[in-house]
C-alpha cells in the first residue's frame, strides 16, 4: 500500500519535472525566469549576389538526393528580401550571471543530402551540441576553430548509421566547420555568449529570455560581417531591431 | 629645406614605425610571452626516465631547427617559402602523429617519436643522429611555443588492444571495414590515393594536401609498424583530412582493418603474412558505390 503511494507520488513529480525541462528547453535563451525578447526583422538592399551552383557528381549519392540543383549557401534571401542564416546575440549589456547560465538544449547539426542543416548553428560558449548524419555516404566533420582562441580543431569521420557526436566549445568564435570529402560542404558554428536567435527564411528572429535592460544587438551575417544595434528591454514588452545589410 | 627634410624623416620613420607593429602582428606569439612561459614548470618534458629542458633545447633549436620552424616556431623560417609540405607551426600546437584522440595535445613521447622518425615524404629528416637528452630538450622547447601546452595537459594515449594473429578471416573483415567507412572515397578501391576526393583535399590552412598511397612504397608519415598504423585512423592526423575513426571503428575491427590495409601495400618488411593469404584468398577490390 506504502508502496503504490511512493510510486503514485514518484510518476507525478517525473510528470512534472519532464513538463518543466520541456519548459525550459523551449525557450531558447538562458533563463526561465526572464521574459522579455527582442524581434525583429534582418533584410538585404540591393541585388542579391549570384550563388554558384555546386557540383556533387565526385559522389554519386549526394547527386541521386537532390531534384533541383543545389546552389551554395553564403547569402540566402527569402521574400521580400529577408536574410537568412543571420546569427542575432547580445553583445554587451548582460550582467555576469544571463551571459554565464547555459541553456541545456543541444541543438543540432545534420548532414543531409550532403548539405549541413542549418548551414548556421548558433550555440552558447559550453552548451553541448551535436553532430548528427542522415546520409548513407561517409562525412567527415572538420571544424577549424582559430586554436588561440581556447577552441581545438577536430576531425571526426561519420560513415552512414554512425552515431551523433555530441561536442561543446569553450570560447566564443564563428567557427567554420567543412567535410573534406565533400568540399562543397561548408557551415558556420556560430559560438556566443547569452541568449541568441538565427534568422528564418523570411529575415525574422526573435531573442528570447531577455532581461529587462539596456543592450547591444549584433547582428553577424558570414559574408556580410556584423552589424550593431542598441536595444532597450523594459519588462515583458518585446523590443524590436531590424537590420539590413547592404548587398556588396 | 630644413623642414621638408624634417617631414620626410619624420614620414619615414611614422612608415617604418607601422612597419615595425604590423609584422609582430601577424606572428601570434610575441617573444616576451615566449620568455615567460620559458620559466614556467609545463616547460620541461618527460620521456622513459629522460627529462628534457626547454632552455638546453634552445641550442639544437638554434642550429638544426630554426631554418625551417622559424625563431617564434610558427613554420616561418627562412627556407619555408621552398617547402612543400610546409614546416609545422608549433605556436597552433596542433600536430599529425599522436597517440592521443582528435583535438587533444600529442604527449611528450609523441613529439620525441616525430622527430626521431622524421616525416617521410617532407623536408623533415631522421633526427636520431641527436642524442636522447638532445631530442628530449628540443620536446620541451617546442612546446613552450604554444600557449595550447599553458591552459592544457596533453590527451590521454587511446587504449590498444594486443595485437591479434593474422588470420584470413581478419583481412576479410578488414575489407568490410575499410568499404563500410569508405575509406576509398580518399585513398582509393587499391589504396592508390586515386579516391573519388583525392584531387579536392585541403589541409587545415587550405592548402592542396594528397591521400597516402599505400602502393607506392613510401611510408606511412607516422611510422611504419602495425601499432602506428592502428593509431593513424583512430587518432586521425590532426590538421590534415584524415579524420580519426574512433567512434565508429571497434579496437578489435581496427586490428582487422589494420591487416587489410597491409595488403594494399607493396612486399616490405612487415606484410609478408598479409600478402600471402591475400594472393591464397584472391582478393578483389572493394565496390565504390
Amino acid at each position: 500500500m506504502k508502496n503504490q503511494r511512493y510510486s503514485k507520488f514518484a510518476a507525478i513529480l517525473s510528470v512534472l519535472v519532464l513538463v518543466g525541462l520541456g519548459v525550459l528547453s523551449l525557450n531558447q535563451g538562458v533563463s526561465a525566469a526572464a521574459e522579455g525578447s527582442i524581434s525583429g526583422t534582418v533584410k538585404l538592399s540591393g541585388t542579391a549576389p549570384h550563388m554558384r551552383g555546386i557540383d556533387m557528381s565526385k559522389d554519386p549519392y549526394c547527386v541521386k538526393q537532390h531534384d533541383t540543383p543545389i546552389m551554395l549557401e553564403n547569402v540566402v534571401v527569402g521574400s521580400g528580401g529577408g536574410l537568412q542564416n543571420v546569427v542575432l546575440y547580445i553583445s554587451e549589456g548582460l550582467t555576469g550571471n544571463e551571459a554565464s547560465a547555459v541553456p541545456s538544449d543541444q541543438p543540432t547539426f545534420d548532414q543531409k543530402g550532403c548539405q549541413y542543416i542549418p548551414h548556421v548553428l548558433a550555440m552558447d560558449a559550453d552548451q553541448k551540441f551535436q553532430v548528427t548524419t542522415s546520409d548513407q555516404t561517409t562525412h567527415n566533420i572538420h571544424p577549424l576553430p582559430n586554436p588561440m582562441t581556447g577552441n581545438i580543431p577536430w576531425n571526426k569521420s561519420q560513415p552512414p548509421g554512425a552515431p551523433p557526436i555530441i561536442n561543446s566549445w569553450k570560447a566564443t568564435e564563428m567557427i567554420s566547420v567543412k567535410c573534406n570529402i565533400h568540399p562543397w560542404m561548408h557551415g558556420y558554428f556560430a559560438v556566443v555568449k547569452g541568449p541568441y536567435a538565427t534568422s528564418d527564411k523570411n529575415g525574422a528572429y526573435t531573442i528570447h529570455g531577455v532581461p529587462a535592460g539596456s543592450y547591444t544587438v549584433t547582428a553577424w551575417q558570414e559574408d556580410l560581417g556584423t552589424q550593431t544595434q542598441k536595444v532597450t528591454v523594459a519588462g515583458s514588452k518585446p523590443a524590436s531591431a531590424d537590420f539590413t545589410f547592404a548587398a556588396k | 629645406m630644413r623642414t621638408k627634410s624634417f617631414l620626410q624623416c619624420s614620414l619615414l620613420m611614422s612608415a617604418a614605425a607601422v612597419l615595425a607593429f604590423s609584422l609582430p602582428a601577424k606572428a601570434q606569439v610575441s617573444t616576451v610571452q615566449l620568455q615567460a612561459w620559458l620559466n614556467l614548470p609545463t616547460s620541461t618534458s618527460h620521456i622513459g626516465n629522460i627529462t628534457g629542458n626547454a632552455k638546453a633545447g634552445a641550442v639544437p633549436y638554434r642550429r638544426f631547427c630554426v631554418g625551417c620552424h622559424g625563431p617564434l616556431g610558427d613554420g616561418n623560417g627562412e627556407n619555408a617559402v621552398w617547402l612543400d609540405p610546409k614546416p609545422r607551426d608549433f605556436q597552433l600546437g596542433i600536430f599529425k602523429c599522436r597517440s592521443t584522440p582528435t583535438g587533444t595535445l600529442p604527449t611528450d613521447q609523441d613529439l620525441f617519436d616525430a622527430i626521431s622518425r622524421g616525416l617521410d615524404r617532407s623536408n623533415m629528416p631522421i633526427w636520431n643522429t641527436l642524442t636522447k637528452d638532445e631530442r628530449a630538450d628540443l620536446v620541451a622547447w617546442i612546446k613552450h611555443f604554444s600557449p595550447r601546452w599553458q591552459n592544457e595537459k596533453a590527451g590521454t594515449p587511446i587504449q590498444i588492444p594486443a595485437e591479434p594473429e593474422v588470420t584470413p578471416e581478419r583481412i576479410k573483415a578488414g575489407q568490410e571495414v575499410f568499404g563500410r567507412v569508405q575509406c576509398w572515397k580518399c585513398h582509393g578501391v587499391e589504396g592508390m590515393a586515386n579516391g573519388p576526393s583525392a584531387s579536392t583535399l585541403t589541409d587545415d590552412l587550405g592548402r592542396a594536401i594528397l591521400p597516402y598511397n599505400f602502393s607506392d612504397g613510401s611510408r606511412p608519415k607516422c611510422g611504419t609498424s602495425d601499432r602506428d598504423i592502428y593509431k593513424i585512423f583512430m587518432t586521425g592526423l590532426d590538421g590534415t583530412p584524415m579524420p580519426s575513426f574512433s567512434d565508429n571503428i571497434k579496437p578489435d575491427e581496427a586490428w582487422d582493418l589494420v591487416f587489410y590495409l597491409r595488403t594494399l601495400q607493396p612486399h616490405n618488411a612487415y606484410n609478408a603474412k598479409e600478402k600471402q593469404i591475400a594472393k591464397q584468398l584472391g582478393l578483389k577490390p572493394v565496390a565504390a558505390q
